[in-house]
């Protein structure tokens, strides 16, 4: 890549980083990657593709917001619930996995595998004195 | 040197002052502090946990048999602000994690603040009790009732003094008006309202009243399958209570006049820094957006954090930051594995200090960085147990990218990713900050000679 017409990004061209002896390393290390006609994030980018080949054509786009925006979502159904609670006496259920907050599939949740959703009652270990 | 507004020249040396909380390594997560806040006058430091609860640290007052030890901060007040709640409607679970706390300015003997989770913000009063009343004709001092037949005389309940009190009451409650996670609460500088942003709206809203706030920004699209931004952070100017900032995911700033119109969707200024298109990659949007945007005690910059930079702007040029400091560039060859592991969705807070001197921000291996916008110097230093000695001097760290590593240097793969540090506090006119370490906090002073 041809440094001249480079255009300023945020990681290049800011004199600050001359005084910053970690940005020397690295802007040198970026240079020898660049010889080779590789940016580092370029690099990386194409380590990722190599690992998920499915992953979306869109840069960083809706799916990530949308999974932000979707944070917190529990799904319960309570038909299934009272029905599992039933069955439960006569055979035994599959049990969650080891990741008990993934309720999907087969797995009916019981009161057990619901997370506690207690309140912290107890003080903060930051009130409880200090540590010096 | 005396302790004051000061620039990070070669004389600035951090040291140790106060370390809080356990040691234990297997930490429950709500000890994990969200927030650190220090108040108007730096007198009380305030954090926030992800189990919902709030500690109040206070600056002792400096005695004058220890001139070499400045005031230290212990616990004042502790309460439970936010319980974890579940939103049966929307199957949502509602963390009770506090995301900020702001202080209000202080108009009386008690101290108010503003705390939030993803749902609601509640405004706490924190106020001391040193009397109490004696005497009462109806109630005994235990406080059972008294028979009316025994009482034969009056008295006038009279006040005593009494072991102080500190306590903490909930007087206005916020609730219901935010679809989506609040990420953001900013108190006006009319200190008569306040605003809370999240991902797709921003609200604003009068102390005195709960049930109804004001949507000054909506950048809901009609279908939600157009989204391409959320809004990151917002706060209002220091001094212009007309005027307020929100940033984007897209590494986008929005200067807003409340003047201009009722609903705030057109901005007055709008800041974006052109990238060149042929450095675009798959984690480009995702290094760029916003953590964090913070005004200059001044009101003449705003300070925004992305993943791998802190940028200072001035508010009369939207085309490109002012200045651009380097946090850890060296990550830049990490963003695949950074990606897998979630760390490149890591929100990272900025701070100033009160001279608008020198800007601070965290990073990985419990490292934090500051910035001295005058001489351009910078320092990596090290919120660790190992320099937990009383006054100890903080050591300078160093991180090496390239082959030969020198012996006090750490080489980016051994940097530690669980230990973030994503919130610090500057105190507003001395050199005394606050790092939260996962659940420790860490207090630091400058060297007083």
């Amino acid at each position: 890549m041809d440094r001249a017409t480079h255009c300023p990004g945020p990681s290049m061209s800011q004199k600050q980083e001359e005084e910053n002896p970690t940005e020397e390393t690295g802007e040198e290390k970026q240079d020898t990657q660049e010889k080779e006609g590789v940016l580092p994030e370029k690099a990386e980018e194409a380590k990722l593709k190599a690992k998920y080949p499915s992953l979306g054509q869109k840069p960083g786009g809706s799916d990530f917001l949308m999974k932000r925006l979707q944070k917190g979502q529990k799904y319960f159904d309570s038909g299934d619930y009272n029905m599992a609670k039933a069955k439960m006496k006569n055979k035994q259920l599959p049990s969650a996995g080891p990741d008990k907050n993934l309720v999907t599939g087969d797995h009916i949740p019981t009161p057990q595998d619901l997370p506690q959703r207690k309140s912290s009652l107890v003080t903060s270990k930051l009130a409880g004195g200090q540590v010096e | 040197m005396i302790p004051g507004l000061g620039a990070l020249t070669q004389d600035t040396l951090w040291c140790f002052s106060q370390l809080k909380g356990t040691v234990e390594i297997g930490a429950t997560e709500a000890d994990i502090i969200s927030t650190v806040e220090f108040n108007h006058t730096g007198e009380l430091l305030a954090t926030g946990d992800k189990g919902g609860r709030v500690v109040i640290f206070q600056r002792e007052q400096e005695s004058k048999n220890q001139v070499h030890r400045r005031g230290e901060y212990n616990v004042y007040s502790t309460f439970q602000s936010h319980e974890p709640e579940f939103d049966y409607l929307k199957s949502l679970e509602i963390e009770e994690k506090i995301n900020k706390i702001r202080w209000l300015p202080q108009q009386n003997a008690a101290y108010f603040l503003l705390s939030t989770n993803d749902k609601t913000v509640k405004l706490w009063k924190v106020s001391e009790r040193d009397k109490r009343p004696e005497g009462y004709n109806l109630k005994d001092e235990e406080g059972r009732l008294r028979d009316p037949a025994t009482i034969t005389t009056l008295r006038v309940p009279v006040l005593r003094p009494m072991d102080l009190m500190v306590e903490a009451t909930p007087r206005r409650v916020f609730a219901n008006a935010h679809t989506y996670h609040i990420n953001s609460i900013s108190v006006n500088s009319d200190y008569e309202t306040y605003m809370s942003a999240d991902d797709l709206r921003i609200n604003l809203w009068n102390f005195e009243i709960t049930n109804q706030s004001f949507n000054i920004v909506d950048i809901k699209p009609a279908n939600m399958e157009e989204l391409t931004e959320v809004i990151t952070a917002a706060e209002f100017h220091p001094h212009h209570c007309n005027t307020f900032v929100y940033s984007s995911s897209k590494g986008t700033i929005r200067l807003c006049d409340m003047r201009a119109s009722a609903l705030c969707d057109r901005h007055t200024k709008f800041f974006e820094e052109p990238e060149d298109p042929s450095n675009r990659s798959f984690f480009s949007e995702i290094i760029s957006s916003i953590s964090d945007v913070k005004f200059s005690h001044s009101g003449r910059c705003i300070m925004t954090r992305d993943y791998l930079t802190v940028k200072v702007w001035d508010l009369n040029m939207e085309n490109r930051p002012v200045e651009t400091y380097q946090v850890h560039d060296y990550l830049r060859s990490k963003l695949c594995s950074l990606y897998e592991n979630d760390c490149i969705f890591d929100k990272f807070e900025c701070v100033w200090n009160g001279s608008d001197s020198v800007i601070m921000t965290g990073s990985y291996n419990n490292f934090f960085r500051m910035f001295d916008r005058n001489t351009k110097r910078d320092v990596t230093l090290e919120a660790s147990r190992e320099n937990s000695k009383p006054r100890a001097i903080l050591k300078p760290r160093k991180v090496c990218v390239g082959g030969k590593r020198r012996k006090d240097e750490i080489s980016v793969d051994s940097l530690d990713f669980s230990k973030k540090i994503l919130h610090t506090a500057w105190h507003p006119s001395e050199n005394i900050i606050a790092v939260a370490a996962t659940n420790n906090l860490y207090i630091f002073q400058d060297k007083v000679n």
